[in-house]
């Protein structure tokens, strides 16, 4: 069969590629060191013990790339960026951070004395190593990548030394008091909103882990455990504090940065949301303009959105191409994607899930070119006591989930919406409101919530992100306090007909909220001023293979229906044999692996007799009535019904019942519907002769019982009543008496004998030799595929005395006899 | 004797046979109580559902399915048909497609409903047609007793998606009809699988199960993430993508992809069913 060839085939071509593709990616194995890193404490001088992976490509000497992993994770969680790193070429050094996997020492965030101190000894290192391309002795060339907690330290070490000569950070902080208690009040100098869901886990990936809870502060250094402690029990800080924060950040050491820096941001991110990547972006900028930065908003962050791992490693591995080996360049394009998450899987977005659309220059979160009206009502809102039901807008590490979760509370919520948008827009950045807020008590210390949902069309809601921007007042009384605000800093596109909302509310549950309940009004001081930015598409070319699908499906389609739906061939028709019920010609069938069933027969049924075929077992009886029935095909020769040749579905089959190797029913069905279901699919047009059927097959009452029920007898009958539906001129019965009881038989054989006085002809197989000579007028013999004789009984026993039929089938088959068994 | 090819096993003629077998009422039977159960749990399962079930303005707290499902009818149909295509709709499908030639097989009513003479490639068009009939009727099954029970128990409220926004009234018929026709596409692949297969053997079971099988096989294969991008050829890599109907804009890549594939392993699958059928030697 060609099209079986052609299929396995195709399943080859996919073994292959599976089995090239497995060893392709087969892992490369690092060698693991460990490094002496800076010293363990202040009081304790010895140098911590860092576990590195240090991954060496096949062209040496070459650039290195340190690679520092997020909090909670460690060398060995950072393999696949540093296989793909090692093959674009570069000595990849991947390390634990202290604190962190099989590193000692303790957790300091990133502290200048130690972590920072840590990565420095790492540079000297590869100082040292024969694989690294040196600028000068002592002085690597080396790029430094990391994400999060690893970001952070990447901008930090490229502050802090000078050796460094490119920076990837992505979704770091810019400064853990900024991040950790926003305050988007703007010119309000007082600590912001404590972030306690998301300041909670992430401390405490510290405290426990695979080292055990030891004591209280686990693997986090003791200064950093009673900061955490203080802040997460107060809800705020001390001077103190906040200087300890300041110096862990990058924040303290961005105007040092002249390495080229790729800023990684995401906007799916509440943890570290892009403001804080902008202020890194301004910090470097304006201290060193002439250091080459790039900014990304991707669509992943700590909130996980649509991550777009791929292409953030190609624009990585670009960016180190680009300033660590010469001769290459990359652009300093601001891109922002804007991409429609899905719920289930991580795949990477598509081209229409993400469009990326980039600007030649990175514009900040503040370029406000739009103003836009909203409703103005003033409306009172209530902050509840205890702070709870609190709204819950992004959960973290999950902040996608805002659209479902951030169900408003309406008591809590002011909301002001603006008319229709007459096209499209987008908002690209952080957008300012003033508002205006009173209560007719004094309160202290006011949290309220702002944010900006956008409405389409349809009335579909969305907030951005899930992404809300805290606001903390220090009082609150009858005389209004004006303030400016800065919603959320987001990237969307929206379309002609949605509409925006300006929401203020008094509860988050991922942030600290006051326990007093109090009423606040909240009024608009301002139109919306919304920032925006001037983005083209990006082409990122076509796609090619979806073409090769629908060409290939269209070929598919066309030679289905092509082979589905074309002519039934004709069948020959021998008009010298019309009147032959059956003419058997030069018969062979070959099964596939088996026996010779038949050997070249030939002989003819004549019409109006009762036809025994005879054999013991294997003789090929059963093949030839399924041949002439149309089931099997012949390997040569022919089958010719009334001057038909047979083949699957010739229309003479029609004249044709037949029961061969037992009865066929549908056994949840009653017998009556077998029949009458069977005889609507035959497609025959004259109308059915059930009832008198039905009196032959003498069910009586059982007729109207599931088929199921009946005993092997009663299906026989069935069986011959449902071969004889419309009287078909020739009626083919293999071992009818098969489970009927001597009267039953008896009264078979009136019936066969009635068939052919009617003009019917009747082919009998049986193994029952007395029962063929008591209805059969003519017999044909067949043994192992062959045909033995054939003839009137009358003639072949003719001459032979009294010879029955069983003697001469003997006699004529000779002694290798199965008979007896059923056939 | 009048003989007319065309005329031989009607649709619904194979209807009624097919219809009546148990298996098809145990499928819709439990089309239409995995639903209820569903509602059974959430209700008799703890307080901590009844927040969201008799007000639910706040938000569940929860993160799970079931929080999402008890936001109303629209929700709890969307739950549930994910529920259902990981594994009892696959099944239901293979079922379907899987044992309506096999079984006519093991009957011995195969061969008479084929010396009738019923033509071979419309006794297998008019089977594939009662088997997809039958399927879509489980789908619509489990959508409607979703929509009904979610109705009666969670009230109307419109669709919340989890990835942003809320559909209301019409607009969520709309997307519970694309998630709905987007599963029964993806399910082609199955139901074709199951049927080639029960045009080979005559063991009902061997049709339904070998396609079972290999749609456990491909998700499998579908986890291996050294497997990288292939995995995006494999069937069933884009069963999930009607997730994408639940954007605040429908993205369609995925969806358009996975159809794409699903249709054409149905049609590939179905022409070699045809081939085979049509030069098998009926043993059965």
């Amino acid at each position: 069969m060609r099209l079986g060839k052609v299929a396995s085939g195709v399943a080859l071509v996919f073994i292959f590629i599976f089995t090239f593709s497995v060893s392709a990616s087969a892992d490369y194995l690092p060698d693991s060191l460990t490094i002496d890193g800076a010293p363990i404490s202040k009081a304790d001088k010895n140098p911590v013990k860092l576990e590195v992976n240090l991954y060496t490509p096949e062209v040496l000497p070459a650039p290195a790339v340190v690679l520092a992993h997020g909090y909670g994770g460690d060398k060995n969680s950072l393999r696949a960026q540093a296989n793909y790193l090692r093959e674009a070429g570069y000595v990849v050094l991947s390390y634990s951070a202290r604190g962190f996997g099989q590193s000692t020492g303790k957790i300091s965030m990133n502290s200048p004395e130690f972590e920072i101190a840590d990565a420095k000894a790492l540079i000297d290192f590869l100082a040292t190593r024969s694989e690294v391309l040196l600028d000068t002795s002592g002085d690597p060339r080396v790029g430094l990548v990391g994400s999060s907690y690893g970001g952070a330290l990447s901008l930090m070490v490229a502050g802090l030394d000078k050796r460094v000569d490119a920076v990837v950070s992505d979704i770091a902080w810019n400064n853990l008091e900024t991040a950790l208690f926003p305050q988007n009040a703007v010119g309000i100098n007082h600590p912001g909103v404590f972030k306690q869901l998301w300041t909670g886990l992430f401390f405490n990936v510290g405290l426990t882990g695979a080292l055990q809870l030891q004591d209280r502060c686990g693997r986090l250094e003791v200064t950093w455990c009673e900061i955490y402690e203080s802040v997460a029990a107060a809800g705020t800080y001390s001077q103190q504090q906040a200087r300890l924060m300041f110096e862990s950040s990058p924040a303290s050491t961005n105007e040092k940065v002249t390495a080229p820096t790729l800023l990684l941001a995401g906007q799916a991110d509440s943890l570290f949301p892009l403001s804080e990547a902008d202020a890194n972006y301004q910090q470097i900028s304006t201290a060193n303009p002439q250091t080459p930065l790039k900014m990304v908003w991707h669509s992943g962050g700590h909130d996980l959105g649509v991550p777009e791992t791929d292409r953030l490693q190609l624009l990585t591995q670009e960016w180190l191409d680009a300033h660590l080996r010469e001769g290459n360049s990359f652009n300093e394009d601001f891109e922002v994607t804007f991409a429609q998450a899905s719920i289930i899987g991580t795949n990477q977005p598509t081209e229409s899930q993400a469009q990326i659309e980039s600007a030649p220059k990175y514009q900040g979160l503040n370029n406000r070119t739009l103003t836009i009206p909203l409703a103005p009502e003033a409306q009172t809102i209530l902050a509840p006591a205890g702070g709870v039901p609190a709204v819950i807008s992004a959960f973290p590490g999950l902040g996608g989930f805002g659209g479902f979760l951030s169900q408003l509370i309406p008591e809590q919520t002011a909301i002001f919406q603006s008319s229709k948008l007459d096209k499209l827009a987008r908002i690209i950045g952080s957008s300012e409101v003033k508002l205006r807020i009173s209560s007719e008590e004094v309160h202290r210390d006011v949290v309220l919530f702002a944010s900006l949902q956008v409405i389409s069309e349809s009335g579909v809601k969305s907030l951005p992100n899930g992404l809300v921007a805290p606001i903390r007042i220090p009082e609150v009384s009858s005389i209004p306090v004006e303030i400016s605000v800065n919603l959320p800093a987001i990237a969307i596109k929206t379309q002609p007909g949605d509409s925006l909302q300006v929401v203020v509310s008094t509860t988050d549950l991922a942030y600290r909220l006051p326990l007093s309940a109090a009423l606040y009004k909240i009024e608009l001081a301002s139109d919306i001023s919304l920032a925006t930015g001037d983005l083209v598409l990006t082409d990122r070319g076509q796609t090619l293979w979806i073409y090769a699908w629908l060409v290939l499906g269209t070929i598919i389609l066309i030679s289905v229906v092509l082979r589905i739906f074309r002519p039934y061939s004709v069948s020959k028709n021998r008009s010298d044999l019309s009147e032959v019920p059956v003419a058997i010609e030069n018969l062979v069938k070959q099964f596939k692996n088996g026996p010779l069933a038949v050997n070249d027969i030939s002989y003819k049924i004549p019409k109006g007799k009762v036809v025994g075929l005879l054999g013991p077992n294997g003789a090929g009886k059963t093949t030839t009535m399924r041949i002439i029935m149309g089931l099997i095909n012949p390997s040569a020769g022919a089958v010719y019904v009334y001057g038909e040749k047979v083949q699957p579905g010739a229309a003479v089959l029609s004249r044709v019942g037949s029961l061969v190797e037992g009865s066929g029913f549908l056994p949840h069905l009653s017998g009556r519907e077998n029949l009458d279901l069977y005889w609507r699919a035959t497609g025959r047009t004259t109308t059915s002769n059930l009832d008198e059927v039905l009196t032959i097959a003498d069910l009586g009452t059982a007729i109207d019982r599931k088929v199921r029920t009946y005993s092997q007898g009663m299906r026989q009958r069935l069986g011959i009543a449902q071969a004889m539906l419309g009287m078909p001129d020739l009626l083919m019965l293999d071992e009818p008496t098969n489970g009927l009881d001597p009267s039953q038989i008896k009264a078979m054989r009136e019936v066969l004998h009635r068939y052919v006085d009617s003009g019917g002809t009747v082919i009998v197989s049986s193994h029952l030799l007395s029962e063929v000579e008591q209805t059969c007028s003519y017999v044909i013999v067949m043994h192992r595929g062959q045909l033995i004789t054939e003839g009137e009984v009358s003639q072949l026993l003719s001459g032979k005395g009294n010879m029955r039929l069983e003697e001469f089938f003997l006699d004529v088959i000779g002694s290798d006899l199965t008979i007896g068994k059923s056939s | 004797m009048k003989y007319l090819p065309e005329k031989t096993l009607p649709f619904s003629v194979e209807f009624i046979r097919q219809f009546r077998r148990r298996r098809t009422l145990v499928a819709y039977s439990l089309m239409v109580l995995l639903p209820l159960l569903v509602v059974a749990a959430v209700k008799l399962g703890g307080s901590a559902d009844e927040g969201t079930a008799d007000g639910g303005n706040f938000g569940s707290g929860t993160l799970s399915l079931i929080g999402l499902a008890t936001a109303g009818a629209a929700n709890f149909t969307v739950v549930m048909i994910f529920f259902a295509t990981g594994f009892l709709l696959t099944i239901v499908f293979a079922l379907f497609a899987g044992d309506t030639v096999a079984s006519e097989a093991s009957w011995s009513s195969l061969r008479y409903l084929l010396a009738a003479p019923v033509p071979r490639r419309r006794l297998l068009g008019i089977k594939l047609a009662v088997a997809m009939t039958l399927n879509l009727f489980a789908l619509l099954i489990l959508i409607l007793t979703s929509y009904l029970v979610g109705l009666l128990a969670f009230g109307s409220s419109p669709l919340v998606s989890p990835i942003g926004g809320t559909f209301t009234g019409g607009e969520a018929l709309f997307r519970l009809a694309i998630i709905g026709t987007y599963v029964f596409i993806t399910l082609l692949f199955v139901s074709a699988v199951a049927f080639y297969m029960s045009v080979r053997t005559d063991v009902p079971l061997g049709a339904v199960g070998t396609a079972v099988i290999l749609v456990i096989l491909f998700a499998i294969l579908d986890a291996i993430s050294a497997l990288g991008d292939l995995r995006n050829w494999l069937p069933g890599h884009y069963s999930q993508a009607w997730t994408d109907a639940l954007g605040s804009q429908i993205t369609w890549d995925n969806m358009a992809k996975g159809a794409a594939s699903s249709v054409i392993l149905f049609l590939i699958l179905i022409t070699f069913a045809y081939l085979k059928f049509e030069r098998k030697d009926i043993m059965s």
